[in-house]
């Protein structure tokens, strides 16, 4: 037995920089020599709206009744040039998810769930089903870079037509669909072999700037006869000038997608790396409409992170005219739900965290075409629990709007709002809690 | 047969445009002229009809943009995206043609007299395009499905990502895009190019000095070892 005094250990520890996901995507680029693709959105925290919260009522300023006095919560889209704009009954609307990405009866049931409380759906890239056109009482059709699908019939059946330059989860570029998500019917629909890859270009291939959208979009109301609403998509990069030429180039309305807004499919660095949250995105694009004197006239809907009605009021009193989900409306259809664990498991993931949505297997049966697994939807049952989930959104949007004294939710404004922290109040303009200071703005 | 003549000098687009929409009953069979185009964008767009229109000169952006059944002539030079989206009919330009002619077209015969910039057939879904000169760089990037005839020319890339467009080229091609290949002359492609010579008024041209292009579809499925080439 050694007398020798033990010699201190110190813990094992593990690198800030290279964390285990860091070392294991590390490991995992040098075996297949390919990038990691993904679905959904960033997943690493950002400055979100849960950096800031809503004053509400005291002394200086008083709230309405809770379930007395009267909280509007529609929303028109459309009227800056079109003769049909569309009426909302609430300001949250579904973002565009193509079939392909996800199921006929997924799609299916974003319709019915939107329609139940009166908003609107989107196509997205591969073209419009008549499951989506007969079940969304009002569907926004996507007019892509790929064209897949697109058709003047479709286009006239339409109730809006969305131009999609870009989305938040990956400003820039194009889309992509793998072979083994390209069912029969998904090739016959975008005119394209069974099995293959499917690219969809970054850019469109018949404009390139703005002084040819303009008359790209002049083309689709002539198409149309001036009756629907054009709507023009930007990932969130330069806010301020994307929305500022989208005005110019006619735009009756501009969506605006965060880096949290999902995607299909796309590269892992793409969707962490390039792009900007959306809290740091709604106050200049606003500035850009109220330079141009357009605010409220050309409507902003802003999507990308949106989960409960605290965030759908935020987005409003930052000055958004309605929002988009996505994610969110995936999760009340039953994606990632707990109950399919084991499933998961066998996919080498866990419920919350499964976003291989490229590779078709999925076991909720909302982001595959595999014939058996689409049967887990149930359109009718799966659009109850959308349009319920919905009906949450807008309640919880005006029970905070009542708090702050606000008889319709576009009644929200940024004075209504502080930041928890700096970065907060430097994105979304509005002052640090407790104090004056909004940085950038004013002076400490 | 009837023929309505629109100048552009007197009537705005709207009109002529919302005329073009009339009903088919209104429209089918009857000739419509469009004088004074001076290069207007958007001329007969999303016509839906079996009616002849005829553009008395040179057209803007997107002229038959979108056409389904009807048959329309540019007797000058058309702009950007001519034709683009046709689903069916016929659009003949008499002149030149500008960038992304055909672009993302699903069916139809697209015929050029002259010249077609860059871009000709991008993405076409099905159309038959025939172009009496040449065409310039990266014309028919990611052709899908239909058959790009060019009696003149090629630029750079021709046939970039190509998946099954056939593309028929009688003169020199500056290069070949990313899993574009020359393929065998075959007897169903021979005569889809006697046909479309003979439609496009072209059926003087020998079919047999006509190379045939494809899809190496080295590219159909992602691997590394070709990811120089995406």
């Amino acid at each position: 037995m050694s007398d020798a005094p033990k010699i201190p250990q110190t813990e094992p520890r593990y690198s800030a920089t290279f964390d285990k996901n860091t070392a294991a995507e590390i490991r995992r680029a040098a075996a297949t020599g390919i990038y990691d693709i993904r679905g959904a959105g960033a997943k690493r925290k950002l400055p979100h709206f849960d950096d800031l919260l809503f004053l509400g009522a005291s002394i200086s300023r008083y709230p309405l009744e809770g379930y007395r006095e009267k909280c509007g919560t529609d929303v028109i889209l459309g009227n800056r040039f079109a003769k049909k704009p569309i009426h909302l009954k609430t300001p949250v609307t579904i973002a565009g998810m193509s079939f392909g990405a996800l199921s006929g009866p997924a799609k299916e049931a974003l319709g019915r769930g939107a329609s139940a409380v009166g908003t609107s759906t989107t196509t997205g890239d591969g073209g419009m089903t008549p499951e989506e056109r007969g079940q969304s009482s009002i569907l926004v059709y996507q007019y892509l870079p790929s064209r897949y699908g697109m058709n003047p019939d479709d286009l006239r059946k339409a109730d809006a037509i969305e131009v999609v330059i870009g989305q938040g989860a990956k400003p820039g570029g194009g889309g992509m669909l793998l072979g083994q998500k390209i069912s029969d019917r998904v090739a016959k629909m975008r005119c394209l072999p069974k099995g293959v890859d499917q690219r969809s270009a970054c850019r469109h291939p018949d404009w390139t700037g703005p002084d040819d959208l303009e008359i790209k979009i002049a083309e689709i109301r002539e198409i149309t006869d001036w009756e629907k609403p054009i709507y023009v998509k930007v990932g969130a990069t330069r806010p301020y000038f994307d929305v500022a030429l989208a005005v110019k180039a006619g735009a009756d309305v501009v969506v605006l997608d965060g880096m949290q807004g999902g995607t299909a499919a796309t590269q892992e660095v793409f969707i962490e790396h390039v792009g900007i949250p959306i809290l740091a995105a709604i106050r200049p694009a606003v500035q850009a409409l109220q330079d141009l004197g357009m605010h409220r006239k050309v409507q902003l809907i802003v999507s990308g992170g949106i989960r409960n009605g605290a965030d759908v009021a935020k987005a409003l009193a930052l000055g958004a005219d309605a929002v988009a989900i996505g994610t969110a409306a995936l999760i009340a259809l039953g994606d990632n739900d707990p109950h399919l664990e084991a499933e998961y498991n066998k996919l080498g993931t866990t419920a919350g965290a499964y976003d291989d949505w490229h590779e078709g297997k999925d076991p909720a049966g909302i982001t595959t075409q595999d014939p058996e697994l689409m049967k887990r939807v149930d359109p009718v049952k799966a659009g109850r629990r959308l349009a319920n989930y919905l009906s949450v959104l807008t309640m919880e949007a005006q029970v905070i709007a009542r708090a702050c004294g606000k008889s319709h939710l576009h009644n929200l404004e940024p004075e209504d709002l502080v930041a928890l922290t700096l970065e907060a109040s430097a994105m979304a303009k509005v002052p640090l809690a407790g104090t004056n200071w909004i940085p950038g703005v004013t002076q400490f | 047969m009837e023929t309505i003549t629109f100048d552009l000098d007197q009537h705005t687009l709207r009109e002529v445009n919302q005329y073009l929409h009339s009903d088919a009953a209104e429209l089918n069979g009857k000739t419509v002229t469009v004088a004074n185009p001076n290069g207007s964008h958007n001329i007969a767009v999303g016509l839906k009809s079996d009616v002849n229109v005829t553009i008395q000169g040179h057209a803007g952006y997107y002229a038959a943009g979108m056409n389904q059944l009807a048959n329309v002539v540019i007797e000058g030079s058309a702009g950007t995206g001519v034709a683009e989206n046709m689903m069916s009919g016929r659009v003949h330009v008499k002149g030149f043609a500008s960038n992304a002619a055909g672009a993302t077209a699903n069916g139809g015969l697209l015929v050029i007299d002259g010249d077609a910039g860059l871009r000709c057939g991008i993405s076409m879904k099905g159309v038959n395009i025939v172009v009496g000169g040449s065409v310039g760089s990266f014309s028919a990037f990611m052709a899908q499905a239909g058959n790009l005839v060019i009696l003149g020319d090629a630029g750079e890339a021709l046939g970039d990502s190509l998946y099954e467009a056939r593309i028929f080229v009688r003169g020199s091609i500056q290069s070949l895009g990313a899993d574009c290949e020359e393929k065998p002359m075959d007897a169903e492609s021979r005569q889809i190019l006697v046909n479309l010579l003979a439609e496009s008024g072209h059926q003087d041209a020998d079919p047999d000095s006509f190379t045939l292009l494809g899809s190496a579809r080295k590219l159909y499925n992602f691997h590394v070892d070709n990811a120089g080439d995406y």
